[in-house]
């Protein structure tokens, strides 16, 4: 199959959600002739026209809004967030708006938008701009979070968010953008809620998030050298989530580790591991569960601190090996 | 060489300040020849390290993004000379130059801060968009846009609270402008007279987002009328007309008098950031913006000769170089010590 880079993968779900449903419309800051400040957008201003390529002035409660008010009067607005760290300014509109209205309204109302940002660090931007919200989101009933980590699942899932009927915080990896991958050409969807097998496995489950789900396969490659087998698992969709295959996973391998670069404190890794403890895999578990999460600290401009607060692959293979031994 | 917003329409219909339309003023007596000579080395210091950072940059030496201020000197070193030490400064993600200008600022330690080192500002945990001075009430440069603008409402009550007569320089740029949390800040300021001067940076373009598009008013000045305070326009490539416009402001802001919207109007001859082809913008725009080089206009003014002014650009750059040298010899933070500083 064609292999596409992630972002080029959802610049082409982009392109063909805006080619096929007059609904759709992109807005955010420099959105268009710049085409997003990580080019997700390229190209698509001068095929679809300033009408359709909104560019707004700096004004992130304004395009959280502006999506929200189109949604609910019949557009199918995707909104794009520069930097997640900006969506801190976002967070009236989509915590309180966004995701109350429909249930407010005694279910009458949808708001069908999607709100693409780039979290993570990586990129030595420092501690404004490399935040991993997603926790946040995942709190809030009537929001929806994704957070794909392959070119593949980013166009599915992409397809997918933009056709349901709620709001959809997509959150993607600046250091996913250039990563490759098979991508089919013609539109799929994912179901959102579906988590994916990453790598088959058989002596601990991982579950990654985002940028954290190659960082496993990679470790899973080396291990498997030493006769360790990981079993990667991607949720995919953090909210709401699909648990079965992380208990099936869990009864099997009889171990868990999770891996996310969001601070510890806080994090979905805690939400995976609770539900784990409140399933039947509880009885199946041979050693204590491990969270390797992004450490609770600002994220340091400094290179080699900013890689030291995220876990990298030698992290997982070192943390994987002592929880198998 | 200052247009002040006035309570009517009037103002709208005022020619925007273009290249093209600059004056030069004579320089100030306060000043003298040795003042101007030292501000003329200021802005060149500033185009030193910008250039500089450039370099380490593309030579693969610093990570991360920066946002340069070449073209914008005049802007910063005029604004800081209307302030005393002992002021408030809280500066924007462009801000190297104003950091730079600040008081007491030594450029060796904004180096080692700009290539991540534990003798830098921030023991390199900040870097180019965090750059603080706190010991020299430098507040700090901001990742976001106006992040400093609703923090600059704390610093003003607080100056009130304290009894103290002295001022805040907030600066954030046309994009900034545009923001919720600017006009939150400026209502507060104005509704309690804080000591604050906004100096909005108008660069023209806030990323790809020429002002044109993101306002329907010919200048952010404007918005002063909608808060009941002073706007001022001015010719941000002239040191000296940035200086006699926040002096102004300044003066206002230290007699009690409440805060001033000073639009400084200049042009970033870079892009956004590293990452930038600048579609948006022609290669003619930026030519003609060049020609307002803001350190050259000064040199002019002090009658300088081509050997002379060459004389302190270059040692300007032996600042700079130094400063490298000192940031190179800097050891990295340490890896046990990622957890220190996250609470008091
Ligand atoms: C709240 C927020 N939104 C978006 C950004 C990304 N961003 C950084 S600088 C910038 C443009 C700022 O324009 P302006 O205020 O005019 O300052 P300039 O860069 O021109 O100096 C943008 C969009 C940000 N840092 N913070
Ligand atoms: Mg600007």
């Amino acid at each position: 199959m064609r292999e596409l880079t992630y972002v080029e993968a959802i610049r082409e779900g982009l392109n063909q959600a805006m080619a096929a449903d007059p609904r759709v419309f992109l807005i955010g800051e420099d959105v268009g002739v710049y085409g997003g400040a990580f080019g997700a957008s390229a190209g698509l201003h001068q095929q679809y026209g300033a009408g359709r390529v909104v560019d707004t002035p700096i004004s992130e409660a304004g395009i959280a809004g502006a999506c929200v008010g189109a949604a609910l009067t019949g557009m199918r607005p995707v909104g794009e967030i520069q930097f997640m760290d900006f969506i801190t300014i976002s967070m009236e509109q989509l915590v309180l708006q966004a995701a109350k209205i429909r249930y407010m309204f005694g279910g009458k109302a949808t708001v069908p938008m999607v709100l693409r940002t780039p979290g993570g660090s990586g990129t030595g931007a420092a501690a404004q701009h490399s935040e991993s919200l997603e926790n946040w989101f995942v709190h809030i009933p009537g929001l929806k979070v994704v957070m794909p980590s392959t070119p593949y699942d980013a166009k599915g899932l992409l397809l997918a968010a933009i056709d349901d009927d709620n709001p959809v915080i997509f959150v993607e990896h600046k250091l996913l953008y250039k990563t490759k991958g098979p991508v089919p050409e013609e539109p799929y969807r994912l179901p959102l809620g579906q988590t994916d097998v990453k790598r088959v496995g058989k002596h601990l489950t991982v579950v990654a998030t985002s940028i954290m789900v190659p960082r496993a396969l990679q470790a899973a490659e080396q291990l498997a050298a030493e006769g360790i087998e990981l079993e990667v698992v991607d949720p995919r969709t953090l909210s709401p989530l699909d648990e079965g295959p992380i208990v099936q996973s869990v009864i099997k391998t009889g171990r868990l580790m999770v891996v996310h670069e969001a601070h510890k404190n806080g994090g979905f890794g805690g939400e995976i591991v609770g539900r784990v403890a409140e399933s039947e895999a509880f009885d199946y578990l041979e050693a204590p569960v491990k969270r390797l999460c992004g450490l609770d600290v600002p994220i340091p401009y400094n290179r080699t601190l900013e890689a030291a607060a995220v876990p990298q692959v030698a992290d997982i293979v070192r943390e994987a090996r002592a929880l198998v031994k | 060489m200052a247009t002040r917003t006035k309570n009517t329409a009037t103002a709208n219909r005022q020619p925007r300040a273009t290249a093209s339309a600059v004056r030069t003023a004579a320089i100030p007596t306060e000043w003298g020849q040795t003042g101007a000579i030292e501000r003329l080395r200021k802005m060149m210091v500033i185009r030193a390290f910008e250039e500089k950072a450039e370099e380490l940059f593309s030579l693969g030496r610093v990570h991360g993004t920066m946002h340069l201020s070449i073209g914008q000197e005049a802007s910063a070193v005029g604004a800081a000379s209307a302030l005393r030490e002992g002021d408030y400064l809280l500066n924007t993600h462009r801000g190297h130059g104003h950091c730079l200008a600040w008081f007491g600022s030594e450029v060796q330690l904004m180096m080692a801060e700009f290539m991540g080192k534990e003798t830098g500002y921030c023991r390199g945990r900040g870097g180019s968009m965090h750059i603080a001075n706190v010991d020299a009430n430098n507040l700090g440069a901001n990742g976001i846009v106006a992040g400093g603008l609703p923090i600059s409402v704390g610093v003003g009550l607080s100056i009130k609270q304290r009894g103290t007569d002295q001022v805040c320089l907030t600066v954030f740029g046309d994009g900034g402008a545009n923001t919720g949390a600017f006009h939150e800040a400026l209502n507060m300021a104005s509704i309690w007279q804080l000591p604050v001067v906004y100096l909005c940076e108008n660069n023209q373009y806030a990323m790809s987002m020429p002002m044109k598009k993101a306002f329907n008013i010919p200048r952010v000045a404007d918005r002063a009328l909608g808060y009941g305070i002073p706007g001022v326009t001015v010719d941000g490539n002239d040191i000296v007309a940035v200086y006699r416009a926040m002096q102004d402001a300044v003066a206002r802001a230290r007699a009690g008098e409440g805060p001033t919207l000073v639009e400084s109007v200049t042009y970033r001859w870079r892009g956004h950031s590293k990452s930038d082809k600048q579609a948006y913008r022609t290669r003619d725009e930026v030519k003609e913006w060049q020609a307002q080089d803001p350190i050259r206009r000064f040199g002019r003014v002090l009658k300088l000769a081509e050997a002379e002014f060459d004389a302190h650009r270059a040692w300007a750059d032996q600042r700079i170089n130094e400063a490298v040298t000192f940031s190179e010899a800097s050891a990295e933070p340490k890896i046990e010590q990622i957890l220190e500083g996250i609470y008091a």
